[in-house]
C-alpha cells in the first residue's frame, strides 16, 4: 500500500509541475505590458485629475481670476503657498488689495488639493505637465501670476440677474 | 560510410594552425605552444559564454516574469553583461577583519578552476574537442566535485555563522545530488558501451540516446537533469543562496571579482550540465541524420556541429531557466528528502532495468538495425 502510494506520489508531483511550467509558459508568451517611458511620450496619457503642477490660467488679455483673498495660503497645510499682495485705492477711494506675487513652491507643495478646491475665484488649478524636475532648489519656487497680469474685471452680472435666467429657462421648459 | 561536405567546419583551420607549428618549431615546443593557445582559447570561450548567459538568464527571466528585462544599453540591452562585468572588475573586495585570510583568498579559485577543467572536456564540435579522455564522463564527474570544496572553504572562512549554515547546507545537497548524477551517466555509459565523449556521440549517428534506450534513457535524462540543477545550487534547489534567507549564503562576505567568480562559476555549471546532458543524451554536435536519406544528411551537415552543439544546449538552458522560474525554493529537508528516498532508488532500479535491456537486445538499434544502426 505504501509502495502504491509512492508511485503515485511520483506521478501526482510530475502532474502538477507540469501544470506549473505550463502557467509560465503562457506568461512567457504573453505581450508584455511595460510601458518604455522616454519613448512613448508623444502617445502618453495622463488622467486629467492628475495633480503635477500648480498654475493660474491666464487668459489672452494677460488676466487672471486671483483677487488676493489668502484663502488658499490659510488652507494650505504646510505653508507652501505665499500670497504677497498690496494695497491701492480705488476711484471710490476704498482701499482694494490686489495681488503682487502668488508664490508657490514645488518643491514642499504635497499636491492636497486644498487650495484649488478652497480658492472662491477658481484662479488656480493643477496641471498635467509631471516633467517639472530641476537641478537648482531655487527654480523650485514659482511665481504663478505673470509678469504685467492683473486681475479680470468680473462681467457686470449681478446674483440677481443670473437667479432670473435662471427661473426664465424653467418657465419656458414648464 | 559517405564523406559529407561541410563548409563550415573549423577542421580545415585547425589542421592548418597544427601544421604551420609543426613545421616551424621542435616537437616539444609545437605541443606546448598549441597547449597555450587552447588554454587562452578555452578561457575566453569560457568568459564570453558567461557573458551571454548572464545576458540571456535577465532577458528570459524578465519574459518570464510578464516585464522586459535590460533593454536601455545597446539595442535590446545587449551592452548590458559588458558593463556588468566591467563593474564587477573595478568593484572594491573588501576584506573581512577575522577571516581567515588564505582560506577566504584560495574558495572561489577551487570553484573557477573545478568550473574551467570541467569546461575544457566538452565536445564543441567536430575536432573541436580539447579533452578526449578514454575515460571522459568518469573524469567530468570527478572535477566537477572539486567544487565542493570551494564552497565549503568559503562557509567556513568567512567568520560568519550564516554563511557557515549556507556552506553546510550546499555540501549536504552537493554530494548526495552527485550520486544521482552519477548513476544517471552510467546508464549512457552502459547505453553506449564507453566513457569517452566521443565515441558516445559517434553512437548517436542515427538514433539519439534518449530514444534509443527508451524508458531507462528518459527516466535517466530526467533524474541527470533534476540532479545537475541540484548540484550547481540552481533552479528550485538554490537554498544555499536564499537571499531572503541567508543573505547569499556562503558568498555573502566576498564582494568584486571573489563574488564574480562564484557568480561566472554558477552560470558556466549550469551550462556544462546542459551540455554534458546534451552530449550524452541528445546527440551532442552530431546533426540529425537518417540512415539511407543521403541528401537530407547532406543539408543536416551544412549546419556546422558547433551550431547543433550550442542550439541543443540551448533548448536545454531553457528549460533549466523555465524550471527556476516556475517552482517555489525546496526546503533542505525537502531537498535531501527527494535525493535519497526518490532519485537515488528510483536510479538503481533504472540501471538495473537499463542494463536488462541492452543485455536482451531491446534498444532501438538492436531492433531495427536497418533504421537506426549503423
Amino acid at each position: 500500500m505504501k509502495f502504491i502510494k509512492y508511485i503515485g506520489g511520483i506521478f501526482t508531483a510530475l502532474r502538477s509541475l507540469a501544470g506549473g511550467m505550463i502557467v509560465t509558459w503562457k506568461e512567457l508568451l504573453t505581450p508584455k505590458v511595460t510601458m518604455e517611458y522616454p519613448e512613448n511620450r508623444k502617445t502618453l496619457v495622463i488622467s486629467d485629475r492628475w495633480r503635477s503642477e500648480l498654475i493660474m490660467p491666464h487668459d489672452e488679455n494677460n488676466e487672471h481670476a486671483c483677487t488676493a483673498c489668502g484663502i488658499c495660503m490659510m488652507n494650505c497645510p504646510n505653508g507652501t503657498i505665499q500670497v504677497i499682495s498690496s494695497s491701492i485705492e480705488t476711484e471710490d477711494g476704498k482701499k482694494k488689495k490686489i495681488l503682487d506675487k502668488h508664490l508657490w513652491n514645488y518643491g514642499s507643495c504635497t499636491f492636497c488639493n486644498l487650495c484649488v478646491i478652497s480658492c472662491p475665484s477658481n484662479a488656480i488649478v493643477f496641471n498635467n505637465d509631471f516633467e517639472g524636475a530641476v537641478f537648482d532648489k531655487s527654480k523650485l519656487l514659482h511665481r504663478l501670476n505673470h509678469e504685467g497680469s492683473k486681475l479680470r474685471d468680473k462681467k457686470k452680472e449681478s446674483p440677481a440677474t443670473a437667479t432670473d435666467a435662471i427661473a426664465k429657462k424653467e418657465n419656458k421648459e414648464a | 560510410m559517405l564523406i559529407y561536405s561541410q563548409p563550415l567546419e573549423l577542421t580545415k583551420l585547425l589542421a592548418a594552425v597544427d601544421s604551420f607549428l609543426q613545421g616551424n618549431l621542435t616537437p616539444g615546443w609545437a605541443v606546448l605552444v598549441k597547449g597555450i593557445l587552447v588554454g587562452i582559447l578555452i578561457l575566453v570561450v569560457y568568459a564570453l559564454i558567461a557573458l551571454a548567459l548572464i545576458y540571456i538568464e535577465r532577458k528570459v527571466a524578465a519574459f518570464f516574469q510578464a516585464r522586459l528585462g535590460p533593454n536601455r544599453l545597446g539595442k535590446y540591452g545587449v551592452i548590458q553583461s559588458l558593463a556588468d562585468m566591467i563593474k564587477i572588475l573595478i568593484k572594491e573586495i573588501i576584506h573581512i577583519n577575522k577571516a581567515d585570510k588564505l582560506l577566504f583568498f584560495v574558495a572561489p579559485l577551487f570553484v573557477i578552476v573545478a568550473s574551467v577543467l570541467a569546461f575544457g572536456a566538452l565536445p564543441f564540435g567536430m575536432n573541436l574537442h580539447a579533452l578526449d579522455f578514454n575515460i571522459g564522463v568518469f573524469y567530468l564527474l570527478a572535477v566537477s566535485s572539486l567544487g565542493i570544496i570551494g564552497i565549503l572553504l568559503a562557509g567556513w572562512s568567512s567568520n560568519n555563522k550564516y554563511s557557515m549554515i549556507g556552506a553546510m547546507r550546499s555540501g549536504a545537497q552537493f554530494i548526495s545530488y552527485e550520486l544521482s548524477a552519477g548513476f544517471s551517466l552510467m546508464t549512457i555509459v552502459v547505453l553506449s558501451g564507453s566513457m569517452q565523449f566521443s565515441e558516445i556521440i559517434e553512437g548517436q549517428r542515427y538514433c539519439w540516446n534518449l530514444f534509443n534506450g527508451h524508458l531507462p534513457a528518459i527516466i535517466a535524462f530526467v533524474i541527470y537533469l533534476i540532479s545537475g540543477h541540484a548540484e550547481t545550487n540552481r533552479g528550485p534547489f538554490d537554498l544555499p543562496e536564499a537571499e531572503s534567507e541567508l543573505t547569499a549564503g556562503y558568498h555573502t562576505e566576498y564582494s568584486g571579482l571573489q563574488f564574480g567568480f562564484f557568480y561566472l562559476s554558477e552560470y558556466l555549471n549550469m551550462f556544462i550540465v546542459a551540455a554534458v546532458a546534451t552530449t550524452v543524451f541528445l546527440g551532442g554536435w552530431m546533426p540529425v541524420q537518417i540512415n539511407g536519406w543521403e541528401s537530407f544528411n547532406q543539408a543536416m551537415w551544412y549546419i556546422p556541429s558547433w551550431a547543433w552543439f550550442f542550439g541543443k544546449a540551448g533548448l536545454m538552458m531553457f528549460l533549466s531557466l523555465w524550471v527556476r522560474w516556475s517552482f517555489p525554493r525546496l526546503r533542505i529537508d525537502l531537498l535531501l528528502n527527494l535525493e535519497w528516498k526518490y532519485l537515488l532508488p528510483i536510479n538503481l532500479v533504472n540501471l538495473l532495468v537499463m542494463v536488462v535491456v541492452v543485455l536482451s537486445g531491446f534498444t532501438l538499434t538492436d531492433l531495427f538495425p536497418a533504421l537506426f544502426g549503423k
